[in-house]
């Protein structure tokens, strides 16, 4: 409770920590636990920076470099913040011979960031995604939760301006 | 609902197969394409439209009851109608997707404007026809049953048999369609020693892609001698463009549970673990209410059904990475430590998860299972070919006209699957290439289409079986292009464990980065090939090892296409940016205007003559027209044009 702690109320709540203790509490003494607190944390909290990294390392007794190596390895786990909405444009075989290579590039030019990152305005966070099951609608653009099918790069801009 | 001992679950299949009077079912696709299509929003007004209530909770299912009159001739009979949602049912293309039972009628596109026609025309025992699934010469079919429409006539449906008339939340619904049979005669009447014995005499080899006889390593797992065994179901479906393993798992949890079940009685394995790729949240939930629903009956836990097997399944959930399929790299992500792949001096089925004997097989082979030991194993073999039995699922995807979920016997041919099945390719542009195997696999051209579909032809062919994607390739697809995809992914994928696959891959990745940017150099090609030896013989897990395979297929079939790209800078499927032109080829031309009204950049003219032509300096070539054109007339061609 010290320079670690505060460093991540800088980034979280005090509920938020609370929550991220709780989690590492459950899985305490589990073989194998590493993986399911990450992802919890990162349900969660959103991002895994290296202050919740600490945190976990210090919950669980593993070194720091172990949990680093876990959260690097996986696609899944991100250490930067996201933005409000989630561009997830589907770059899976399917959809790939269907034009979404192009939509790719589109989506990169009109919100101006390339894959995986944040826009400034933390407004969108874009990343592309392997197979979602409806290649039948490829090429396939997923906003949210919102699944946008047998998308053209015409199509684009109305449809980014359904979330602001 | 519990179950304490076999006769008590015997008595409860008895009772259902009793019961005649079933009723009216309409089930609504509830698989990822319908669902992306509102499917579910559907499903919610035919509820309200049945009665008033209405339950979107996951858990409680959709089911629902309410009385109507049904008109068989004159006669009015009470009826019960039921409805509820499944797993994917196959044509995902034509979805949203509705399947009426006893009568198996399919309807496709359907819309909240089609909930009462399809009511009333159940009320009045005639198909509705607006919405038809479409039969042969692509009409609505008169009575849209399966054996009338080609996309599912021709598919043998076992694995997938269940899964369009069927809740994937409800175990009764499960044991009402035949589940649990499997279960019952393995604690019955079969020795452990027995039931590797069947799996072995049914010829079932491995479904995640190796083709490993199933049989063999579930007796070498049981001859080793460990107080604790494993069985483990790999759901991590790590191929970036296929999703049966996911709609298996979403769509007939229980099957695969069951066949869990019946392996760890065979083995000598009380705990089983359920590896799925995290971004399948609902396969996970699914599995998740399946185990909980079988533990409350006693199907899961200690003493089941009175015979004093213990058993319990847990679901790990994987971080998303393409190597943590590979067996070795799998168990050591359970452990919670990065997967990567270890040398295999000593097999899992001695030294596997935790040190102990582990079993693991991908999820298909275990929904096979519970089908082999109700069946018998001559039943299997008599489905498929001499080393290949049983069916195999695909996704069937891409430039197809029917793209979808589809299972045929082993050994049907990929014409068969893609034409006759499939439809043909999508708009009836030219086929190019089928891949299969995911980025292990590779691309075969139309010379190979009458390859049967098994784990040995196909390798034979230069591709690979592969978990099932099959996706089909038209002529706007350029393959030097899609070996770039799929070694860019590989790439991206590599544990880096090892030199020829970490640092090899990414020297191909250069000289494919390079083909298709138009700088590529004499030699390429060549070069690639060398490389592609060398990582494949040096390399320590498949991935490495398979890593060349999609770029040693395309440089088999498709050389033309590789020399174009490295002499001439010309990319004849328009797909490499600024290694093409297009241009209206004014003889061909019938003065339609389809292409100009669909250009993006508004830069294609009429001539005095009537026929329309290109402004070049507008063009940003992406290809509209040539795709549009009903003519043929557009060309992707190889030259500078006079107003460039
Ligand atoms: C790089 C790599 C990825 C793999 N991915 C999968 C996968 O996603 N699903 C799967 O079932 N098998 C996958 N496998 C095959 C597994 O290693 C293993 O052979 C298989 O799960 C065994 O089950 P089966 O005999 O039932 O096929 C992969 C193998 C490699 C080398
Ligand atoms: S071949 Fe590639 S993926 Fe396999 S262990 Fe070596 S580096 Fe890792
Ligand atoms: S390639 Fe595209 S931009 Fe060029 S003429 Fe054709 S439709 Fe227009
Ligand atoms: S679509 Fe084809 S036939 Fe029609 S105007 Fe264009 S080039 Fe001519
Ligand atoms: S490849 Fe995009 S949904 Fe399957
Ligand atoms: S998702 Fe409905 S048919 Fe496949």
């Amino acid at each position: 409770m010290n320079a670690e702690h505060s460093e991540l109320l800088k980034e979280f709540t005090a509920e938020e920590v609370a929550t991220l203790d709780e989690i590492i509490a459950r899985h305490k003494g589990t073989p194998g636990g590493l993986i399911p607190v990450l992802e919890e944390a990162q349900v969660a909290l959103g991002y895994l920076p290296a202050s919740v990294q600490k945190r976990v390392a210090k919950g669980l007794n593993l070194p720091v470099s172990r949990v680093y190596g876990v959260v690097t390895f996986y696609s899944f786990f991100t250490m930067t913040p996201r933005g409000r909405h989630t561009i997830r444009v589907c770059l899976g075989t399917a959809c790939y011979v269907r034009g979404g290579k192009a939509l790719a590039e589109a989506i990169k030019k009109e919100v101006g960031i390339s894959e995986g990152e944040t826009t400034e305005d933390r407004r969108f966070t874009f990343e592309s995604v392997r197979c979602l099951g409806a290649c039948g609608l490829g090429p396939v653009v997923v906003i949210n939760d919102d699944v946008h099918g047998r998308m053209k790069p015409s199509k684009l801009t109305e449809v980014l301006d359904l979330y602001s | 609902m519990r179950f304490d001992t076999l006769s008590d679950l015997k008595n409860y299949k008895n009772e259902i197969s009793q019961k005649q009077d079933k009723g009216k079912e309409i089930w609504i696709c509830g698989g990822p394409g319908c669902v992306a299509n509102g499917s579910m929003a559907i499903a919610e007004e035919f509820i309200k439209a049945l009665g008033n209530k209405s339950s979107s909770d996951e858990n409680t299912s959709l089911w629902h009851s309410i009385k109507v009159l049904i008109r068989p001739e004159e006669k009015e009979t009470e009826k019960l109608i039921r409805t509820g949602i499944t797993g994917c049912m196959g044509p995902c293309e034509n979805g949203p997707v509705v399947h009426v039972e006893p009568d198996g009628l399919y309807y496709q596109k359907v819309t909240v404007d089609d909930i009462e026609g399809i009511i009333g025309s159940i009320k009045e025992n005639i198909p509705y026809k607006a919405k038809a699934m479409s039969g042969l010469d692509d009409k609505p079919a008169e009575v849209p049953s399966a054996e009338n429409i080609p996309f599912l006539a021709k598919q043998k449906k076992i694995i997938l048999g269940k899964m369009s008339t069927m809740s994937p939340l409800d175990l009764e619904d499960y044991i009402a369609h035949g589940g649990y049979s499997g279960l019952i005669r393995a604690l019955e009447s079969m020795a452990p020693e027995e039931i590797c014995n069947e799996i072995k005499a049914s010829g079932l080899r491995g479904r995640g892609g190796g083709g490993f006889p199933t049989g063999v390593k579930w007796e070498s797992c049981r001859n080793s001698a460990s107080e604790m065994r494993y069985v483990l179901v790999n759901g991590d479906e790590g191929d970036p463009g296929a999703f049966m393993d996911r709609a298996l798992m979403e769509g007939d949890p229980y099957s695969v549970i069951e066949g869990l079940t019946i392996g760890a009685y065979a083995i000598g394995s009380s705990e089983g673990i359920i590896y799925v790729r995290h971004e399948y949240p609902l396969a996970v939930k699914r599995l998740a209410n399946a185990i909980k629903n079988l533990e409350e009956a006693g199907l899961l836990g200690t003493n089941i059904l009175g015979t004093g097997f213990d058993f319990h399944v847990e679901i790990c959930e994987g971080g998303g990475s393409f190597v943590c399929g590979e067996s070795t790299a799998l168990m050591t992500s359970i452990e919670g430590k990065p997967g990567v792949p270890r040398v295999k001096y000593i097999r899992s089925t001695e030294r596997g998860l935790w040190e102990s004997p582990t079993v693991l097989n991908n999820v298909e082979t275990w929904a096979n299972v519970p089908h082999i030991i109700t069946n018998g194993s001559e039943w299997f073999r008599s489905i498929g070919t001499e080393n290949n039995s049983g069916t195999k699922v695909f996704a069937l995807v891409g430039k197809v006209k029917n793209t979808g979920l589809v299972e045929v016997p082993m050994g049907t041919t990929l014409r068969q699957i893609i034409y006759d099945i499939g439809g043909g390719v999508a708009q009836k542009r030219p086929f190019k290439a089928v891949q299969t195997g995911g980025p292990s696999g590779g691309c075969l051209p139309a010379s190979m289409l009458d390859t049967p579909v098994d784990f040995d032809s196909l390798t034979e062919a230069g591709s690979m079986m592969g978990s099932g994607g099959m996706i089909v390739m038209d002529d706007r697809t350029c393959m030097v292009d899609i070996a770039r995809y799929f070694i860019d992914f590989l790439v991206e994928e590599s544990c880096g464990k090892c030199v020829p696959c970490r640092e090899g891959l990414k020297k191909m990745q250069m000289i494919l980065h390079d083909l298709t940017n138009g700088k590529g150099r004499e030699g390429d090609t060549k070069a690639l090939e060398d490389l592609a030896e060398d990582i494949s013989d040096t390399s320590l897990c498949a991935l490495g090892q398979s890593a060349a395979n999609p770029v040693l297929s395309t440089i088999k079939y498709f050389k033309e296409e590789y020399i174009e790209h490295e002499k001439e800078h010309f990319c004849r499927s328009g797909v490499c940016q600024g290694m093409f032109r297009i241009k209206i080829d004014e003889e061909k031309c019938k003065s339609c205007g389809l292409c100009s009204k669909n250009c993006p950049a508004d830069t294609i003219e009429k001539l005095d003559s009537g026929k329309y032509c290109i402004k070049q300096e507008g063009c940003i070539r992406c290809g509209a027209c040539f795709e549009v054109c009903p003519f043929s007339s557009v060309d992707i061609v190889n030259e500078v044009i006079d107003d460039d």
